[in-house]
């Protein structure tokens, strides 16, 4: 069921199976410049559309506020300045949320890993008789909107069951929910399910115990779809808004999403973009670093989903 | 967990085996079996194992899925117990002179979001398959305002909206003469303008699963119509598009399940306005729940909720049967 896009094309790329447009059509001079100019035509249009918007934004961080405000579009007519950037991360505290977004994003992580790969060990490798329903049961959440949940989640949060204390501004009330993610699960359940299980024979022949198959085999061979569900769990915090602006009230416990748009009307337009720059700086470097993951990643929802 | 009672199903079957005598032997080893065996065979840590997954998601996924049914059935303010109320939330709703306008508009940006993002990432994939050389920068390039979060990008795009002449978009469009537009201050140019941002947003993902389907078509169709005489047009037409099909279906109801759930923009771009023209149908069950100081309408907001995802469950339905002739012959 899992497929690896990117690499089965690069298997045939190199082959002499043709594509769309065959060797033969692509020597015709009509074709050759046809295409051609389609593509270099959408190579500048995702450049302007892609990437423009972006290079505006680094552009605006530090440029005065007054000439954003009077010629966005000219490039530093008074000079740079660079000291949006310092009183971004300064005065206006975006150094402190930024860290917020990292101690929320890491915790998210660990505990979408965690559930995912424990979860996915029982059901695919150790498969019970009661797995099929365990299954069916998360299967059914796939389908159930995420706007069906943010009332209840929100109560709950605020007055659970059993414990009387809320857990609105403890990051616990982030980090426990992310873990329930079925995408997770499935995704890492259909990688363990084409683990070779001769393997897992082996190692229980020699005494190896669930644990240790678990820490020693599983993981370790799992290591491309751990980092699928890595990139996209963090870049999913990263991005969250809704859910802490809900559960963190404390202006001091908020991520840089949530804050953004309360700074957005008490700071000057520079400051303010010089701030944007900086909260969109780690997904960017993080996307050109494990570009491969995400890409593979997006390709693999579609299989998945589809 | 009722379903785990592995002595009862095992006695039951081997008593079902005894009967016949060609089976005797194999099932009366295993009749044998007592919750100290079920241990030792690794029952318990595989429970343990599925111990985190089953307490996160009993917590936070199950126990809210049902919890929403009870809540939309009742009144609850948090300060006083919980009254059941029937289906008074739901016609509370109904009636809400606001239910109408938020439909409306939900529709109305669902429909514009597939003929501004549907096409597009399709002709931009099939452009993309047939790159020869630095292909990936291609769709780095066209998955990067995928990874800009999403608050960033509808406030960067506010700055680009606005309304005076010195407007970002209005001084590109000002270069050849047109505007300046008002984009998010007029009812008319509102939703429009939400559903362009969310365009360029998303489309890139879209793009980069129509280039993983692209691979997955079978390259001996494209020689086989080669070898009839197509030409580019006939191939896209009769070859490409047809085996996309199934992952075009697809990624539609897709759009339009996530399309129909829009809340980010409305909230952080105009706050459903101006005159409501932005009111999505999220944002009307954000306001029930937590957009009054003085305690939230939480049987509104759940009854709205299970409407908006009852429907979603209907059209998918309709939908799926719809295209399923189409979507496998």
């Amino acid at each position: 069921m899992i497929t690896f896009p990117f690499r089965r094309r690069a298997a045939t790329a190199d082959g002499n199976a043709q594509g769309l447009v065959s060797p033969a059509d692509w020597r015709r001079p009509r074709v050759r410049f046809g295409l051609g100019s389609t593509q270099t035509l959408l190579l500048v249009g995702l450049i302007v559309i892609g990437l423009g918007p972006i290079l505006w934004l680094a552009k605006s961080a530090i440029t005065p506020t007054q000439d954003t405000i009077t010629h966005p579009l000219a490039l530093f007519p008074h000079g740079v300045a660079w000291s949006n950037l310092s009183r971004a991360w300064n005065d206006v505290e975006v150094g402190h949320y930024f860290w917020n977004t990292v101690v929320i994003a890491i915790g998210s992580w660990l505990s979408q890993i965690i559930v995912a790969t424990s979860a996915g060990f029982a059901l695919s490798v150790l498969r019970p008789k009661y797995a099929k329903y365990i299954t069916a049961l998360l299967l059914t959440t796939l389908l159930v909107p995420a706007i069906v949940l943010l009332v209840p989640l929100y109560v709950e949060i605020v007055h659970p069951p059993l414990v009387r204390h809320s857990f609105i501004d403890s990051y616990w009330a982030i980090w426990l929910p992310a873990g329930a993610s079925a995408f997770n699960v499935v995704l890492i359940s259909r990688f363990f399910d084409n683990l070779p299980r001769e393997i897992f024979e082996a190692a229980r022949i020699d005494g190896c115990g669930p644990f240790r198959l678990f820490t020693s085999i599983v993981l370790p061979m799992s290591r491309p779809i751990l980092g699928v569900v890595s990139v996209f769990a963090l870049l999913a915090s990263w991005k969250d808004f809704l859910w802490p602006l809900l559960v963190l009230t404390d202006p001091n416990k908020q991520p840089l999403s949530v804050r953004l748009p309360t700074i957005e009307s008490q700071t000057e337009l520079g400051v303010f973009l010089a701030a944007m720059f900086i909260s969109c700086l780690v997904p960017i470097v993080g996307f050109l670093i494990f570009q491969r993951s995400f890409l593979r990643g997006s390709g693999l929802g579609g299989a998945i989903k589809g | 967990m009722s379903t785990i009672d592995p002595v009862a199903s095992t006695a039951e079957k081997a008593q079902h085996a005894l009967m016949s005598k060609a089976q005797a032997e194999a099932p009366r080893v295993r009749a044998r079996r007592t919750p100290a065996s079920w241990v030792r065979d690794g029952g318990l840590s595989t429970l343990l194992f599925l111990l985190p997954m089953l307490l996160v998601f009993g917590a936070f996924s199950w126990y809210p899925i049902v919890r929403t049914v009870i809540m939309s059935l009742q009144h609850t303010n948090l300060v006083q117990p919980a009254t059941w109320v029937g289906f008074a939330n739901f016609s509370q709703v109904i009636h809400d002179p606001l239910f109408p306008t938020a439909v409306k508009n939900t529709a109305e940006f669902a429909l514009l979001a597939l003929v501004f993002g549907y096409p597009i990432p399709l002709l931009a994939a099939v452009v993309m398959s047939e790159v020869r050389k630095r292909r990936g920068l291609y769709s780095a390039l066209a998955y990067l305002p995928v990874v800009i979060p999403p608050v960033v990008a509808v406030l960067l795009w506010k700055t680009f909206y606005d309304a005076s002449p010195t407007g970002v978009f209005n001084t590109i469009l000002g270069w050849v003469g047109l505007g300046p537009y008002p984009w998010l201050q007029s009812q008319q140019t509102a939703l429009p303008s939400l559903v362009l941002e969310s365009t360029w947003a998303n489309a890139g993902g879209t793009v980069i699963i129509y280039l993983a389907a692209l691979t997955g078509v079978n390259h001996e169709l494209y020689e086989a119509a080669s070898v009839d005489g197509a030409g580019l047009w006939n191939k896209v037409w009769h070859v490409t598009l047809p085996q996309l099909r199934g992952v075009l279906l697809v990624t539609m109801i897709l759009q339009i399940i996530g399309t129909a759930q829009v809340f980010l923009e409305p909230y952080l771009f105009t706050s459903g306005g101006p005159a409501n023209a932005t009111l999505t149908v999220l944002l009307l069950i954000y306001n029930y729940a937590f957009g009054n100081s003085l305690g939230g309408d939480y049987g509104a907001a759940t009854a709205l909720s299970l409407m908006l995802a009852g429907f979603l469950a209907v059209f998918s339905l309709v939908y799926l049967r719809a295209t399923r002739s189409w979507s496998t012959g």
